[in-house]
């Protein structure tokens, strides 16, 4: 019983990292109906300006907050500038253009920044809380902002006329633009507040998984994963399916043999093909009606 | 997608003589070069053709039956280790290994079509990414190294020609690869051309429409992705025996990436793309690392987006383009008359 309380509280831990990846997953696919393969390089890329604005003596805060306007900024210009112009183009080049942009990305970071594995300071402090060493203060400051970040989104698109006019666009394209309502430029303010809220993300992250270019992919997969469990609808059901996943993750890896330290992705696999199969629209997610 | 469509439509009207011409020019050329290149040249010729024949495949799924995939590396991984362990464990010639990989395969991608049928397109490319991704660490697994050979992976020996054959093993393995691309891509082409075919393509372009003409879609889903599959395999299984070597991270997303990006390039619904596919695969990223050795990913990113804005629809689009343009100008001076 005693194991199985510690492994619950560090698979809350964990699950703390796949929500915040969870929860930036969502928002770009409720803003382009797309899931982007990029997005875990572009907070990774996020992360990287942040640890070079703390190289340069920036208090952390500030350079947390620069960041995520940077980020912001970034994730706008990259619609802008790359999705815009192949707007009417096929899906499948779609998805070969967030490959471009995560070799892009991967490279670049690779390049100006190296590859080799940097420390990331966290602003929590990494003692252990609750005097049990199960969870870090690091890792419950980390749930702590995720939860923020999913009460801003659900006032945001809840209560603000921004927030409703972006729920309008991803929805039903057309008729937004009919009703005056700037569709391209709501994409782009999704893709922004997905670059944002990965930066957020990859910022907290960091410190537990250590900063490199290639940090991202087995988090993404995880992000993924806690997505499709929520519902890739609903940020609160990406939260909680993030929870879910780490704990079921743990859970597995202690009381299953040879899974947990060799087939930590598989995993991730089997997590979303089975909530697939049984309920395609995810736990809290709506399930797509197509009309014939 | 609508460009696969009007691709499709076109491909099976006349200017068949102009394309068997181009094919008979195709075959004699690829039958030429080994005697007239370099080593080295005719073994990466050899794996354009083992990558073509994957992204033929990659190209049934996708381009013919409308289902994503991104993991398509993991099958290359199980056709290219079924010909490995067959060959190092069960002394297995090389040539029967080719077949068996498919047929591992058509299984594998058969039983991953089972669950794969109540997934849509984006949650499907979820699943398989899934796939991908996990695939490395799978071949890694402990109670499988007997077989596996664990992080080491296997090697595997060149054949030599037989008969006698005046050849020497690259050249020999290119044929070898060039007769089974030869073999797969006829057979691919009479499948899309067959009333299979047709059906894999209604279920396609309007899934609900082709179920109530009585198309069994479930059943056809699944035996395109084990098809798919199947191709996947053997180019796995000869991609094996090509590069004489298989380990765990030779088979991580990017491959199955690579399969994907040879795809769109090609020419998404166009049977012969695959080759310019397998081509870009295997020299683009040598021609990024020439642009920038740090930046070689970049310079592959920025060639990849120019070419998405370029030929959204691929080499196939571009030809079509061509072919579309010529006609038009050859039609002109007879509207002028009239």
């Amino acid at each position: 019983m005693e194991l199985l309380l510690q492994q619950v509280l560090a698979g809350l831990a964990t699950g703390g990292i796949y929500a915040c990846m969870a929860l930036a997953v969502v928002m770009i696919y409720q803003a382009i109906d797309h899931l982007n393969f990029a997005q875990g390089e572009m907070a990774m890329f996020s992360t990287f300006i942040a640890w070079q604005l703390l190289a340069w003596g920036v208090p952390y805060w500030a350079a947390f907050l620069i960041t995520i306007a940077i980020s912001f900024i970034a994730g706008a210009a990259i619609e802008r500038i790359v999705f815009k112009p192949i707007h009417d183009a096929p899906v499948l080049s779609h998805v070969v253009v967030f490959i471009a942009l995560f070799a892009i990305l991967n490279s670049l970071a690779g390049f100006i920044w190296d590859f080799t594995i940097k420390p990331f300071p966290t602003p929590f402090g990494t003692a252990p809380l609750f005097g049990r060493g199960i969870v870090s203060a690091h890792q419950a400051g980390m749930i702590a902002v995720t939860l923020v970040v999913l009460v801003f989104l659900y006032v945001f698109f809840r209560y603000t006329p921004v927030g409703l006019q972006m729920r309008a666009a991803a929805g039903n394209p057309q008729s937004a633009r009919l009703v005056g309502i700037r569709v391209g430029w709501m994409i782009a303010l999704g893709w922004g507040m997905a670059a944002a809220i990965g930066a957020i993300a990859g910022m907290l992250i960091a410190p537990v998984v250590f900063l490199e270019p290639s940090m991202m992919l087995g988090i993404l997969l995880y992000g993924f994963a806690a997505a499709v469990v929520g519902g890739l609808t609903s940020p609160g059901g990406a939260v909680l399916g993030g929870f879910s996943v780490g704990i079921l993750e743990n859970l597995v890896a202690t009381y299953v043999p040879y899974v947990g330290s060799e087939l930590k992705l598989p995993i991730a696999l089997v997590i979303i093909v089975t909530v697939l199969v049984v309920r395609p629209g995810g736990l809290f997610g709506r399930v797509h009606v197509q009309r014939v | 997608m609508e460009a696969a469509e009007t691709l499709a439509v076109a491909r099976a009207r006349p200017a068949l003589t102009l394309g068997r011409a181009i094919l008979l020019v195709g075959i004699l050329l690829a039958i030429a070069v080994p005697f007239a290149a370099k080593s080295f040249l005719v073994f990466q010729l050899t794996l354009v053709l083992v990558y073509a024949i994957a992204i033929c495949g990659l190209n049934l799924l996708t381009g013919f039956n409308g289902q994503f995939s991104l993991g398509h590396g993991a099958f290359y991984a199980i056709g290219a280790y079924t010909a490995a362990i067959l060959m190092e464990h069960g002394g297995v010639s090389y040539v029967w290994t080719i077949p068996a990989a498919g047929l591992v395969c058509f299984v594998a991608g058969f039983l991953f079509g089972l669950p794969a049928l109540r997934l849509e397109a984006i949650y499907l490319a979820l699943a398989t990414f899934a796939l991908a991704v996990a695939a490395p660490q799978i071949l890694k697994l402990s109670p499988i190294e007997h077989w596996t050979g664990g992080v080491q992976g296997i090697v595997i020996l060149k054949p030599d020609a037989p008969f006698g054959l005046p050849l020497n093993q690259d050249q020999w393995l290119y044929f070898f690869t060039l007769g089974v691309a030869l073999a797969m891509f006829f057979a691919a082409h009479n499948l899309v051309h067959s009333r299979t075919g047709r059906a894999i393509m209604a279920i396609r372009d309007n899934p609900i429409a082709a179920r109530s003409m009585g198309i069994n879609t479930a059943l056809y889903k699944t035996l395109t992705f084990g098809v798919s599959a199947l191709y996947t395999g053997v180019a796995g299984a000869l991609g094996a025996i090509v590069v004489q070597f298989v380990a765990p991270d030779s088979f991580t997303f990017s491959l199955s990436i690579a399969f994907l990006v040879g795809l769109v390039v090609g020419g998404v619904g166009w049977i012969p793309g695959a080759l310019f596919g397998g081509a870009f695969v295997l020299f683009v990223p040598n021609i990024a690392e020439h642009i920038s050795k740090g930046l070689s990913g970049a310079a592959y990113g920025v060639i990849l987006i120019l070419l998405i804005y370029l030929m959204p629809s691929g080499a196939g689009g571009f030809f079509q383009l061509l072919a579309n343009r010529a006609a038009k100008w050859r039609r002109r001076p007879r509207e002028e008359r009239t």
